[in-house]
């Protein structure tokens, strides 16, 4: 093994511009990384290409020299699904940015892979329409790395995820050949083939284009603000707002550790002592949501609130959310580093793996806040650690690692919506048994038969699974005896 | 419910009895969609109708797991006890279909457009493939991005890739109240008409177009119905509560002609250059058209308009049915009935006639 880089450059710069190529040391450090930035590697070279032919002759010759490509959207990923290969090329799509078209009448909009999320909305403005996905990164991360994590958001459980709003993609093989998955209509022929790209970390192919859904923009957005003195009555109240046959356009819950995180980041008037928060959004038409806002009050104070409170105005609606969107900052500013997991849960579950999560807080020594997308049951626990002193980030790692046991063993799954990138390549071991996993291998053949796309990602091998499986299975006792597996 | 079965360890033996035998399969639910797809051989039959029972139903975490054999009329009975529904409001045709069925072929009812289809909505299966091995892909909660999405990737594949054992389902609450609407024009300018009232957030949940007549569903309370009426110049529909049910099974008149019947999904404003009469569904984006032209040209027709087209009943059943694919992409479904059904057990030629 052992390509070198200054050949390899200058094979690339004989088919795209110069500043295209990075291969100098010191200008490959920035792409070390993506958002989880505890873990870093150097790629042999980063590509920048502008258009979508350059993307086909780098795939092309990758492909013909047997070298390994990852593919990198805005870099704001938090599994690492971007880390670079060491041996490999990173492929950045960043340049690939315009919007190609929006159609008003059909509300689609066609665009690139690097345009940013929020840019999709921005755009699609002007035509009364926005793009619903919005991951809390919306200002940073772009549609192409959306897709190929099947990004989330605070508004899932109404509008659902990536998968729910794309319609089509263009995709480029690892050897150069353009494809359309998807169709312009509601449905496509043959094999559902766009399930298997949206979420599939790049690596099945390469996005370049994208038809995403537009929706009107609603009339009118309002949000309650309901106060507990007990997470646990917080969870029912979730339940409760479900039961009723409400379907909020967002329900989101923080912890009291959270909460005053975001309040003393944001001052967005979180009352401070609080055991849990529940923010509830409801959209439409002005009397349906001033109906439906009053009934959601009403559910909350039933179900066991301390205190409701609805925006007075769209400055206090902003203000109230500002605090739930900056959580992740916010709990930054608490600990020098802090470890963002990505379970989902059964939501009938949450009591009880918040409580187990508080006691392991205390067994490792290390504060947790929880964010929680109370609607469709992403949990989103923040571990607080230092990474200067010796130990604590492996630490923070084995807790992270045993929530997400946790949240497998409740029924739930190890990431709703990050990823698993390099991160939980080895709770992927927990939820799933070896044929499900030689199936996932097996489809990765069927398009990238030499693996060159993002090797070693996402899907453990059998070996590192029998490996993990060994480090813990302590004594032949699994982790968490006392729950029902599923 | 009394019949409630666990088969699958009967099942797992059927396809290793098969698999030592060579011989291949027709998978079978109730078989309300036997019409639909590709002509099969001389395949046994295995019913898989008799694995049926509602798993578990929890309405606040607005999911249902169901045995595949399971009829949708229980499911539908069970979430309507509870005021929830199947968003993606599935098709009985013949009055009868299971909830395994109703995945594996694809098809969604009049509220597509507002509620999702079948791979929307799917959260999660137990498969039986075509080696014999059980596994399980996605699960019980909305959000799940660990591993490729096996799981919806079982919609639509009429049955080619595996048994559906247990499939996890999202469901909605089902709305309170919802009534119709005749729009009086021709079928372009109430097509237009319907898209405005989309782009301005009206509770559209189905529509119906053909020839000179056309309808709306619409979910909300009766005041708010009135102001929509005035506002865009409506009328009551004096019709059955029945229609879009009859629309939804293909009970409507309009689905009586004995000629062949197709399926065209396009964009909803694609105009196309077609005399014949298209009744239409999902503001324009499914067209149901009786032809007697030829099928390249019906196909070049609407491939033109970056959509695709079916030949839903009738007509020559050998050869395409559903629309002709790239080579390459052809390649990559050959490659994955490879990796679910390496000995071509399940419902060979069902799809396309390559796999």
């Amino acid at each position: 093994m052992g390509i070198d880089r200054q050949s390899l450059a200058a094979e690339f710069l004989n088919m795209l511009p110069s500043d295209c190529v990075i291969y100098r040391e010191e200008e490959l450090i920035p792409f070390e990384c993506d958002g989880l930035s505890a873990y870093r590697k150097v790629p042999l070279i980063v590509l920048l290409p502008y258009t979508t032919e350059q993307v086909e002759q780098v795939l092309k010759h990758c492909h013909e020299k047997q070298i390994p490509v990852v593919a990198r959207g805005a870099g704001t990923g938090l599994s690492g699904g971007a880390l670079p290969h060491e041996q490999g090329v990173l492929l950045s799509l960043a340049r690939l940015n315009k919007i190609i078209e929006i159609d008003q009448d059909n509300r689609l909009a066609c665009v690139q892979p690097g345009v940013r999320n929020l840019a999709v909305s921005e755009a699609a403005k002007a035509y009364g329409l926005y793009y619903a996905p919005d991951p809390s990164s919306q200002i940073a991360c772009s549609i192409g790395g959306n897709v190929a994590e099947n990004a989330g958001g605070v508004h899932c459980l109404k509008y659902g995820l990536t998968l729910h709003n794309v319609l089509q993609v263009t995709l480029i093989t690892i050897d150069g050949e353009r494809l359309t998955i998807g169709a312009n209509g509601l449905d496509a022929p043959g094999l559902d083939l766009l399930t298997l790209i949206t979420g599939s970390e790049g690596m099945l192919g390469l996005v370049v284009e994208v038809v995403v859904k537009l929706l009107p923009i609603p009339e009118r957005q309002q949000v309650a603000l309901a106060a507990f003195d007990d997470v646990e009555i917080a969870g029912k109240a979730v339940a409760e707002i479900i039961a009723k046959g409400i379907l909020p356009a967002g329900l989101e819950m923080m912890d009291n550790l959270s909460l005053r995180a975001a309040e003393d980041f944001v001052h967005a008037g979180y009352p401070t002592d609080a055991a849990a928060i529940l923010l509830c959004e409801v959209d439409g038409s002005e009397d349906e949501v001033s109906e439906e806002i009053m009934r959601v009050r009403q559910i909350l104070l039933d179900s066991g609130a301390r205190e409701v409170r609805t925006a007075e105005d769209e400055t206090e609606r902003m203000r109230f959310w500002a605090g739930r969107k900056n959580a992740f900052p916010a709990v930054g500013r608490l600990a020098p580093d802090y470890y963002c997991m990505d379970g989902t849960i059964p939501r009938n579950q949450l009591g009880k793996v918040l409580t187990m999560i508080g006691e392991m807080s205390e067994k490792y020594g290390l504060p947790c806040a929880n964010v929680f997308h109370a609607g469709d049951g992403n949990l989103h626990p923040l571990i607080l650690y230092d990474a200067n002193n010796e130990g604590e980030l492996e630490k923070a790692e084995e807790f992270g690692g045993e929530i997400l046991e946790l949240c497998v063993a409740v029924g739930g799954t190890i990431t709703g919506e990050h990823g698993v990138g390099v991160e939980k390549i080895n709770q992927m071991c927990a939820q799933f048994p070896d044929p499900e996993l030689e199936t996932f291998h097996a489809v990765k053949a069927v398009f990238d038969p030499q693996n060159l796309l993002n090797p070693g990602k996402a899907i453990p091998t059998l070996a590192r699974c029998a490996e993990f499986g060994a480090m813990h299975v302590h004594a032949g006792k699994l982790r968490f005896p006392e729950l029902e597996r599923f | 419910m009394s019949g409630d079965q666990d088969q699958s360890s009967q099942l797992q033996a059927n396809i290793k009895d098969a698999i030592a035998e060579g011989s291949s399969l027709r998978l079978m639910g109730s078989g309300s969609k036997d019409f639909y797809g590709r002509e099969l051989g001389q395949q046994r039959v295995l019913d898989l109708s008799g694995n049926r029972g509602i798993v578990s139903y929890e309405p606040t975490e607005l999911v249902i797991t169901a045995r595949g054999g399971t009829p949708l009329d229980e499911i539908e009975a069970a979430l309507e006890a509870n005021g929830q529904m199947l968003p993606f409001e599935p098709p009985h045709f013949d009055g009868k279909g299971t909830i395994g069925g109703a995945i594996a072929a694809g098809l969604s009812g009049p509220r597509r457009p507002w509620g999702g289809s079948p791979r929307d909505l799917l959260l999660g299966i137990k498969l039986l493939d075509g080696q014999g091995r059980i596994m399980s892909f996605g699960g019980q909660v909305m959000k799940n991005v660990a591993g490729y999405d096996i799981s919806r990737l079982m919609a639509g594949a009429m049955g080619t890739l595996g048994i559906l054992l247990e499939v996890s389902i999202k469901v909605l609450p089902k709305p309170a109240e919802e009534h119709t609407l005749i729009i009086d024009r021709d079928q372009h300018s109430a097509t237009r008409l319907i898209g405005q009232m989309i782009a301005e957030s009206q509770p559209l949940t189905a529509s119906y177009s053909l020839a000179d007549k056309q309808a709306i569903r619409l979910a909300c309370n009766h005041q708010r119905l009135a102001a929509i009426r005035q506002k865009y110049g409506l009328q009551e529909s004096t019709e059955s509560s029945g229609f879009w049910q009859q629309l939804r099974d293909h009970k409507h008149d309009f689905f009586q002609q004995p000629k062949t019947l197709w399926r065209l999904s396009l964009k909803p404003t694609t105009p196309l250059e077609l005399t014949e009469a298209c009744l239409q569904e999902w503001s324009g984006g499914l067209r149901w058209l009786y032809s007697e032209r030829p099928e390249t040209e019906i196909r070049s027709l609407v491939e033109r308009q970056g959509g695709h087209a079916v030949q839903f009943r009738n007509g020559d059943r050998s050869g395409d049915i559903f629309h002709p694919l790239h080579p390459r992409i052809l390649g990559i479904q050959q490659g994955l009935k490879a990796v679910f059904d390496p000995h071509g057990l399940f419902n060979p030629g069902r799809h396309y006639s390559d796999y």
